[in-house]
């Protein structure tokens, strides 16, 4: 058996369950069409999230009692990246704190980039941390808006104890257009689905998923889980029937939990699968865009050796429930709230200065005396607390991972906030450390001192003055 | 060992300008408005002023930079002018240059003047501002409210006061100073009002609400100071001297250390100690006449009882609660109606609190004087936030007490 292949797996699913009846409650006089896919819930981003925080945590999920430093390449697939220049993946890797002699890539640009990634990394040779995330950006009152949502995967392929190896792959790329986002673009641009239904799914994926399982010598039978990250109903099941995949194969899409999260989805499927997953299963993901890319793995007997922090399930289990459509519309700006003069406030990032304290913004890394072993954040030349004034003791202390206590809090109805009441106050890591910090997440009346945290990498602010954002650590309910 | 500033400066002279939306009037007519008083009061001629010092927090929104907006104003002969920032002690801030000033033999005569206009932003409360390149990507700005109202949730946790105990304290704080400055005609708000409409208010900063906070308004504040002898010399009989100045800076302890618990002010405490000392008070409780606080908010005013070492650690609620720093109780707290009625011009101030002390010791202060002829008046600003901030206090008293 090969000793190349998936290591570990994550996922990332943000905490808001928009509820789809509180959307067509608002739209349904005006896309009274859209009843049928009114229910159940999707995942949405918060104010402060987007494809790079997003894919951060799952690498995080992914990266639970994994030595980072195995990690040599770091890979971030996403058709909604928030910086068209600037390595989105650069970003993830800051924020994970690894070593600075790492390779980074941004894949973009269809449905299917995270299995060509992947595939990439898989035919690579290097333990490489493939991501992938979607902030998804539906027009209002489309079907879809009902039917995506918001979320994060991935996967570190590599050398070692694998829990799951590549035995066949294949692709097919034609410009098969069955919706669009030019560049700069708010929204998709959908065709007619039954159209999409037979000429795309049906017609390209047949011949491909029957050619990938003939090269393999698999039987279409002896697929265990097939993974059809493809939100219209009753295309997993049309393409496995075809393939003489069993209906028990085919997985969930996790539509009715969180919608389909785009170019994240495919690999948000595997990683539900590999949660499930036993020996010698395979599974077979098939992803979508421009043709398809198609994946067929054996699961090994290290299957269950390794573990997501949360994963799929987990995610999906750590939830909020809301029917706040305008709320949701306020934070994608499709809805221009008047936020007051307050909002006003200019927040330059001085580049020089992020590249000076990049640890400290991006990887909360702080500071540990030698002498003393006061911990700090941030580091500073000269030591808090005690007079030992000496100058230059401090070593970096990544504290991104280490669990918090609420000291004091706040809800301040003042402050500017995209949700208001705005949270923050002091924290107090576990081995020392304090800090004062904003607080998300946070289900109502469930901050209070002593509250158990763990710091995740949000939005910290959006310079709207020259399109940039801000990232930094923020506080969440521990998990 | 440092001897301090006790009865080396007198207060040669005061004034104040009338606090409040002034959409009237530019910062130099209110620096100007103060300026007369104080000049009528100290009876001198403008070329007897040797140097000055401008306190201004928010120059951004009112001033400008420098000391020039000062000079300008007021046509000073040429003179140093220099402007200080210290967050909101920069009122004690700029006194304290003028008084070190006179001390040290450099000058003969200063001046300091706190200034502020905050209602020329077009929106209530204090302008939103950077806190430094650095900061401003790791760190929280926040709202003054969403700062201070941490103390109560600290202060509750570790004194164990129950919520409804501290909050009916906290209302009797700003009763109590609306009260008082419904009886001076140059607070902001000249207006009384009841317990329930302070705790019905609604909510700012949990658990905050409306009335447990200081307004935001335009103002300024002026003294002249010289030494005893000189002040006696231009005919002065009742001499009000400096007893004390000290001025505590936070040095990131509370905020990034694990050994300050988040319901006290340390710099206060440092600084209280100090001033005491300085003054040669030993029983602040029984000794000092009068006090007046930053009250930017009704929790800091309760907390900072304690942190002055009047109340004790966890019984400051008590205190308040029994009418002790009421203007007809023990040690009246804010009798002028404090930041609560005069609102908060940041600069200003720590100069309008020094104003009252020095009115109240000469008996000048009208239908609010208090009657027990106050001996040592203590005030005391404070800037920043409760985790880091910059603690000044000053007591003034009658020349040789």
């Amino acid at each position: 058996m090969s000793s190349f292949g998936i290591l570990a797996f994550g996922a990332y699913v943000p905490i808001t369950r928009l509820q789809r009846s509180a959307i067509h409650a608002t739209n349904g006089w005006f896309a009274g069409g859209l009843r049928g896919l009114a229910k159940g819930e999707k995942a949405i981003a918060n104010w402060d999230e987007d494809s790079v925080t997003m894919a951060l945590e799952a690498a995080r999920d992914a990266l639970e009692g994994i030595d980072r430093a195995r990690v040599r390449r770091v890979a971030i697939a996403s058709t909604t990246l928030p910086f068209a220049d600037r390595q989105n993946a650069g970003i993830v890797k800051e924020a994970l704190n690894l070593p600075d002699a790492v390779g980074a890539l941004d894949v973009t640009g269809s449905q299917r980039a995270a299995t060509s990634a992947l595939l990439a990394a898989l035919g690579g040779g290097e333990t490489t941390l493939v991501t992938a995330a979607e902030l998804t950006t539906p027009k209002p009152a489309s079907e879809r808006e009902m039917t995506s949502g918001d979320a994060a995967a991935a996967v570190l392929v590599g050398n070692g104890t694998p829990i799951a190896t590549l035995i066949a792959s294949h692709s097919v790329t034609v410009d098969f257009v069955d919706h669009f986002r030019e560049a700069g673009e708010a929204h998709d641009y959908d065709w007619e689905a039954r159209w999409v239904r037979d000429e795309g799914f049906a017609r390209i994926m047949n011949p491909a998923i029957a050619a990938l399982l003939d090269q393999a010598g698999v039987k279409g039978g002896a697929v265990d889980h097939f993974l059809v990250p493809v939100a219209v109903k009753g295309v997993p099941e049309l393409l496995a029937k075809q393939a003489g995949i069993g209906e028990g194969a085919v997985a969930d899409t996790l539509g009715a939990a969180l919608g389909h999260a785009g170019a994240a989805h495919p690999l948000l499927m595997l990683a539900a699968a590999l949660e499930t997953a036993k020996p010698g299963q395979r599974i077979l993901l098939a992803s979508f865009g421009q043709g398809c890319d198609l994946l067929l793995f054996e699961v090994t007997g290290a299957i269950g050796s390794v573990k997501p922090r949360l994963g799929v399930s987990g995610w999906l289990a750590r939830r909020i429930e809301s029917a706040n459509y305008a709320k949701y519309l306020f934070h994608r700006d499709l809805l221009p709230l008047d936020r007051g003069m307050r909002a006003e406030q200019d927040s330059k990032t001085a580049l020089t200065a992020l590249w000076r304290n990049r640890k400290a913004v991006l990887g909360l890394v702080g500071g540990r005396c030698t002498k003393t072993g006061t911990v700090q954040f941030p580091k500073s030349e000269v030591s808090v607390g005690g007079n030992d004034h000496a100058i230059g003791t401090q070593e970096d202390y990544p504290l991104a991972e280490v669990p918090a206590k609420v000291m004091t809090w706040t809800a301040d109805a003042l402050t500017y906030s995209p949700d208001p009441p705005s949270y923050y106050g002091n924290i107090d890591f576990t081995g020392g450390g304090r800090m004062m910090t904003e607080f998300t997440d946070f289900p109502q009346g469930a901050l209070d001192a002593g509250a158990d945290l763990r710091m995740m990498f949000r939005i910290k602010a959006f310079d709207e003055n020259r399109g940039f954002r801000r990232y930094f650590w923020k506080a969440a309910p521990a998990f | 060992m440092a001897k301090g500033i006790r009865d080396k400066v007198a207060i040669l002279g005061m004034g104040c300008a009338k606090f409040g939306e002034r959409w009237d009037k530019d910062e130099d007519q209110l620096m100007l408005e103060a300026y007369e008083e104080t000049m009528a009061d100290a009876g001198i001629e403008a070329s007897q002023i040797d140097a000055a010092w401008l306190g201004a927090a928010f120059d951004a929104q009112n001033i400008g930079p420098s000391g020039i907006p000062l000079a300008v104003a007021l046509r000073l002969p040429d003179i140093g002018v220099t402007k200080v920032e210290n967050y909101c002690a920069s009122g004690t801030e700029s006194f304290r240059g003028a008084v070190y000033a006179v001390a040290s033999g450099a000058c003969d005569i200063a001046l300091a003047m706190g200034a502020e206009k905050l209602k020329d932003t077009g929106y209530g409360g204090l302008p939103v501002r950077t806190r430094g390149t650095t900061h401003d990507m790791i760190g929280i700005t926040g709202s003054a409210p969403g700062n201070f109202a941490q103390l109560a949730s600290a202060y509750r946790g570790v004194h164990g006061v129950g919520k409804d105990d501290l909050k009916r304290a906290m209302a009797h704080v700003s009763v109590k100073s609306h009260a008082n400055g419904a009886k001076n005609p140059k607070a902001h708000l000249q207006k009384a009002v009841t317990m329930d409409q302070v705790l019905n208010a609604p909510m700012i900063a949990e658990p905050l609400g409306l009335f447990d906070c200081c307004g935001v308004s335009d103002g300024a504040a002026c003294a002249i100071v010289t030494t005893p002898e000189i002040a006696r010399a231009l005919g002065k009989t009742d001499i009000v001297t400096v007893k004390a100045l000290q001025l505590a800076t936070s040095n990131g302890w509370e905020m990034q250390a694990q050994g300050w618990n988040g319901s006290y002010f340390h710099t206060t405490r440092v600084a209280a100690t100090k001033a005491y000392d300085e003054a040669g008070i030993t029983d602040p409780r029984a000794q000092l006449s009068l006090i007046e606080v930053h009250d930017c908010f009704s929790v800091t005013e309760l907390v900072t009882m304690e942190d002055l070492h009047i109340s004790k650690e966890g019984e400051g609620w008590r205190d308040v609660l029994d009418g002790f720093f009421d203007a007809d109780g023990q040690l009246p707290c804010q009798i002028d109606g404090g930041l609560k009625c005069f609102g908060h011009p940041i600069g200003a101030s720590g100069l309008r609190m020094i104003y009252e002390n020095y009115l109240q010791i000469l008996g000048r202060a009208g239908a609010r004087q208090r009657q027990d002829n106050p001996v040592f008046a203590l005030s005391h600003n404070l800037g920043g936030m409760p985790n880091q901030n910059v603690s000044s206090i000053a007591i003034i008293g009658r020349a040789g007490a």
